[in-house]
């Protein structure tokens, strides 16, 4: 009783979360909802007693991807009017689009293969399981290939990021702080020894 | 004693007492919790001004007391707080600006939630705590920027933004080097993580795991916005940074989230590196009648360091210049990193073949 009511309570945060998200004007009230979404959607996950993902999630999603979302959202001056140009114009292509994507995903993912007959709900595991040695088992055993193959396919794209932002051409008199952090006190100051001033 | 609360409430539905208990509990962690805020201001103007050569706050005395000169400002500085007027500046966005210090303070009391204060003394003893930890001191930042986007000033804006970069460099740091103590005590279990320091003051992880104990104190000051890291305030070149605009009891609120994130700082550092509760004592002194339960392990231990590393806060920001912002990232990203990537790896080569005396047996 008290899960459904917990589930329900999620699900409609997400829901709600999601469609401000794509409803609201201000992009930075429709980052924040998705920050709430993220949250609800964790709050799903511990109770399929996935601790370890729900937090996870919390973590890199809402602690870091979401902030650098913030940081980019918050600089730009975004002139909403602009935008909404040609709202009307495009709104009949967009609701073909939107009609055929909806067909589509009810169609892989619909009641036909995911009803809740073919499903079957967890079996409530036991006060010693603890789910993140559980995911680490199964990631450094049986998943060892495809983890180290999603390794290698993030760090291909974190060298492809850098490479494609990299500029050497440019030309700046940014202060160099390895250079910086290397300065002696003698480099930089004298001490003289003079004579007190004499009382003629 | 929750056994007796529960005999008494008996009266009560089942679900309802196990509530009116983790209330409770909430309310014997977070008071104690704000009256440390409260006299951690004044013993920070107090350690700095002995350190400057100076006095502190010497004027507002508690009960009139003479000896107790000083002890009441943080009551006086409460309640001046209280009665200011809150403004909210033209073009703020009044919605968001309200609701970021209670953003900012959320995560930083919802953290202490698996602080473990003693052998039984935690609120909720999970699994993944270490994990709900880094989850929740990350979240801290999104007071901050949503303060400065809100106030719809400039120097908030570039405090927060600064602020921004600073915390999620700084967090990539101090999440390895706890990979490095989850590696050694093999749980994210805080409790878990304290029983494996049992042994005495040499089996402590600030030994084995040093560089990563300097670079997770350090960057708790980071994350923090503490000095010598504190350019998100940066009162000489922003003004105040992200809470320039704000006034009175809005403002009071940041200021008890950044100290009760420091006091939170430090505990963690006792609990992950010096061995919590435990003692430094050998285990034969606690066998002494009296005093024994003095030198045992208990709470006081923990208080103890944690206030020993609150006492390192102070004097850090007693000691030195602020750094410069690029040196800030310079020093997280080129410095740190590489350091505990290395060690990470020692530590991993030290767990699998045992080395003694601190992974012995594992």
């Amino acid at each position: 009783m008290l899960q459904q009511i917990l589930f329900y309570a999620f699900s409609a945060l997400v829901i709600a979360a999601g469609a401000m998200v794509i409803t609201v004007r201000n992009p930075v009230y429709a980052a924040l909802s998705l920050v709430v979404a993220f949250f609800g959607s964790a709050g799903l996950w511990m109770m399929l007693e996935a601790e370890f993902l729900a937090i996870a999630l919390v973590l890199v999603y809402v602690g870091a991807v979401m902030v650098l979302f913030l940081f980019v959202v918050m600089m730009l001056d975004i002139n909403i009017a602009v935008l909404r140009e040609g709202f009307a114009r495009y709104v009949p292509v967009a609701v073909v689009f939107a009609v055929l994507m909806m067909v589509s995903i009810t169609l892989v993912v619909g009641p036909r293969h995911f009803a809740l007959e073919f499903v079957a709900a967890p079996p409530p595991a036991d006060p010693d399981y603890n789910n993140t040695q559980a995911l680490g088992r199964a990631l450094f055993s049986q998943y060892l290939l495809p983890f180290e193959a999603a390794a290698v396919v993030l760090l291909v794209a974190i060298i492809a990021a850098i490479a494609l932002t990299l500029r050497h051409t440019r030309q700046t008199k940014a202060p160099k702080p390895e250079r910086q952090v290397q300065v002696q006190r003698n480099d930089r100051l004298r001490i003289v020894k003079m004579d007190a001033e004499k009382n003629t | 004693m929750t056994e007796f609360l529960t005999s008494q409430l008996a009266f009560l539905p089942a679900p309802l007492v196990t509530v009116l208990i983790i209330l409770l509990k909430i309310v014997i962690i977070v008071l104690p919790l704000m009256g440390c805020v409260a006299y951690l201001t004044l013993a920070e103007r107090k350690v700095i001004g002995y350190m400057q050569v100076r006095l502190g706050p010497n004027r507002v005395s508690l009960l009139g007391i003479d000896f107790l000169r000083g002890w009441g400002q943080p009551i006086a500085d409460a309640l001046k707080l209280m009665s200011k007027e809150i403004v909210v500046p033209n073009g703020a966005n009044t919605f968001l600006f309200l609701i970021a210090p209670v953003v900012a303070l959320g995560p930083a009391l919802a953290a202490w939630a698996v602080v473990p204060f003693g052998a039984e003394m935690t609120l909720a003893n999970i699994n993944a705590g270490l994990l709900y930890i880094l989850a929740l001191t990350s979240l801290g930042v999104y007071g901050i920027i949503i303060a400065g986007w809100a106030s719809n000033s400039k120097y908030a804006f570039l405090g927060a933004m600064r602020s921004a970069a600073q915390i999620v460099s700084y967090e990539i740091a101090m999440g390895f080097a706890l990979v490095g103590v989850l590696t050694a005590a093999g749980s994210l279990n805080l409790g878990e993580i304290v029983k494996a320091h049992a042994g005495g003051l040499l089996h402590w992880y600030s030994l084995p795991l040093f560089p990563l104990f300097l670079i997770y104190f350090i960057s708790g000051v980071a994350e923090t916005n503490r000095a010598p890291f504190d350019v998100s305030e940066g009162e000489s070149e922003i003004v105040a940074g992200f809470h320039v605009e704000y006034a009175g009891m809005a403002f009071a609120v940041f200021f008890l989230a950044e100290y009760a994130n420091m006091i939170l700082i430090s505990a963690l550092t006792a609990v992950m590196f010096f061995g919590g509760w435990l003692s430094p004592l050998p285990a034969a002194l606690a066998e002494i009648p009296v005093i024994g339960s003095l030198l045992g392990p208990g709470i006081h231990w923990f208080i103890f360091k944690t206030a020993f590393f609150l006492f390192c806060f102070l004097w850090f920001r007693a000691t030195f210049p602020r750094y410069r912002y690029d040196q800030i990232m310079r020093l997280g990203w080129k410095v740190f990193l590489p350091i505990t990537i290395v060690w990470i790896v020692l530590i991993g080569a030290a767990v699998v073949w045992q080395l003694p005396p601190w992974f012995a047996g594992k």
